[in-house]
């Protein structure tokens, strides 16, 4: 990870901890429908299944994951709406 | 299955399906896709519907053929991914086949002879999916369905390492795979890759978070390449890996690999001289697993050198602790 990296600020937050696969994508994808192009959510995952299938589905959905953090038994990722 | 019905010994392959009605041989009839069953006088009619994918509209005109000549009006999706219509009366049997030949559809073959293969979604929409079993399964069914071997002869394709085709227990069986590569100016060592693998061939280097890659444990499914969020992690090659002699049964045995990265361009040659090899080599009667146990695995990779030559060293490891 570089040092100098702009904070990326998100424009809405969704945490997914405890939400199982793949009701964890389904509220996803309808949050970031409800999103403006450019936008950028922010997702709490769960270690395991979630941060395994989550990702690559948002990415199949033409979505960019510009940050990705490790935290105690989740993850944060940064998600920014494709078109 | 159906398998428990007399095989037919005799070699005699086509059936002539015109003017047949009087004077039928049940032996021959399976040849032709034709399945006795319990039922006076009923047979199952096997269509040939490779990797198990048809279009809607011939879908529609089956089911009308299925609704005509089916005593009870049933069909049963075989467990080969064929449909095959139930309590057909064997006096029908030319009506039949004219009517399906008319919308295209072919009637498949039992026996000796190399089968229908079957097949995985694969990559045209299952994300998993690596290669084009679809279109793999079409050009074997068009190229060998039927071609005579000393016995059956089973092929499938699977899309991923995930392996719903069962490649393990054909006869000849491919399962589509990707070597991933790393590119570390992209990698923001976000740690995603390290969790996606289901197999612990990456780990996490603790101080970066970038990935540490061990190609022994990798199976090659490629989700570390859809994980990557910065497209670190890409596809270097895909291919098939190839297994032989395997087969279910009574007496199932687990295929062997015997090739690794071969690509699609190769997989006509893999089959046609796998296909040489087994009809040399085997007795009426003998599965191509029989055949490899009497006369060695190391005959049959000679024989495929000029085909798997190049993409075969990885694998001569895995096949000598096999005991060839």
């Amino acid at each position: 990870m570089s040092d100098a990296k702009p904070v990326i600020k998100a424009d809405a937050t969704l945490d997914l901890r405890g939400v199982m696969c793949p009701i964890n994508f389904v509220k996803t994808k309808l949050k970031i429908e409800a999103m403006e192009t450019g936008q950028v959510l922010e997702l709490l995952l769960d270690s395991g299944e979630p941060v395994q299938n989550v990702p690559k589905s948002v990415k199949e959905e033409g979505h960019k994951i510009l940050e990705v953090k490790k935290e105690d038994g989740h993850f944060r990722l940064m998600v920014k709406k494709g078109c | 299955m159906t398998d428990h019905f007399v095989e037919d010994k005799t070699n005699k392959v086509n059936v002539k399906l015109e003017g047949m009605a009087e004077k039928v041989n049940f032996n021959d009839l399976k040849t032709g896709g034709f399945i006795k069953q319990r039922q006076k006088d009923m047979f199952t009619v096997r269509l040939r519907c490779p990797g198990g994918r048809l279009s809607t509209d011939k879908l529609v005109e089956i089911s009308k053929i299925a609704h005509k000549y089916s005593k009870k009006s049933v069909v049963h999706f075989s467990f080969r991914q064929s449909l095959e219509i139930l309590y057909v009366d064997y006096k029908e049997f030319g009506n039949i086949v004219a009517e399906l030949e008319k919308i295209g559809q072919k009637v498949a073959s039992c026996g000796p002879r190399v089968r229908v293969p079957t097949a995985c979604g694969g990559c045209e929409y299952n994300p998993n999916g690596l290669t084009d079993t679809q279109k793999m399964a079409d050009m074997v069914d068009k190229k060998f369905f039927g071609t005579p071997t000393p016995h059956k002869f089973k092929t499938s394709f699977s899309g991923c390492p995930i392996d719903c085709a069962r490649t393990k227990e054909m006869d000849l069986g491919f399962q589509g795979v990707v070597e991933p590569v790393w590119d570390e100016p992209s990698c923001t060592g976000c740690t995603i890759c390290a969790e996606a693998c289901k197999e612990d061939a990456i780990v996490s280097d603790p101080d970066t978070g970038k990935p540490i890659f061990d190609p022994k444990k990798c199976i090659f499914c490629g989700d570390c390449i859809r994980a990557c969020p910065t497209e670190a992690w890409k596809a270097k090659r895909y291919g098939h890996i190839v297994r032989v002699g395997g087969k279910h049964g009574r007496h199932p045995v687990e295929a062997i690999e015997v090739c690794a990265f071969l690509p699609d361009e190769k997989v006509p040659d893999a089959i046609q001289k796998s296909i040489e090899w087994y009809n040399a080599n085997g007795k009426r009667g003998e599965r191509i697993a029989t055949v490899l146990k009497r006369v060695g695995v190391r005959s049959y990779l000679d024989h495929m050198a000029p085909v798997f030559g190049a993409v075969a060293p990885a694998f001569a490891e895995t096949t000598d602790k096999q005991g060839v």
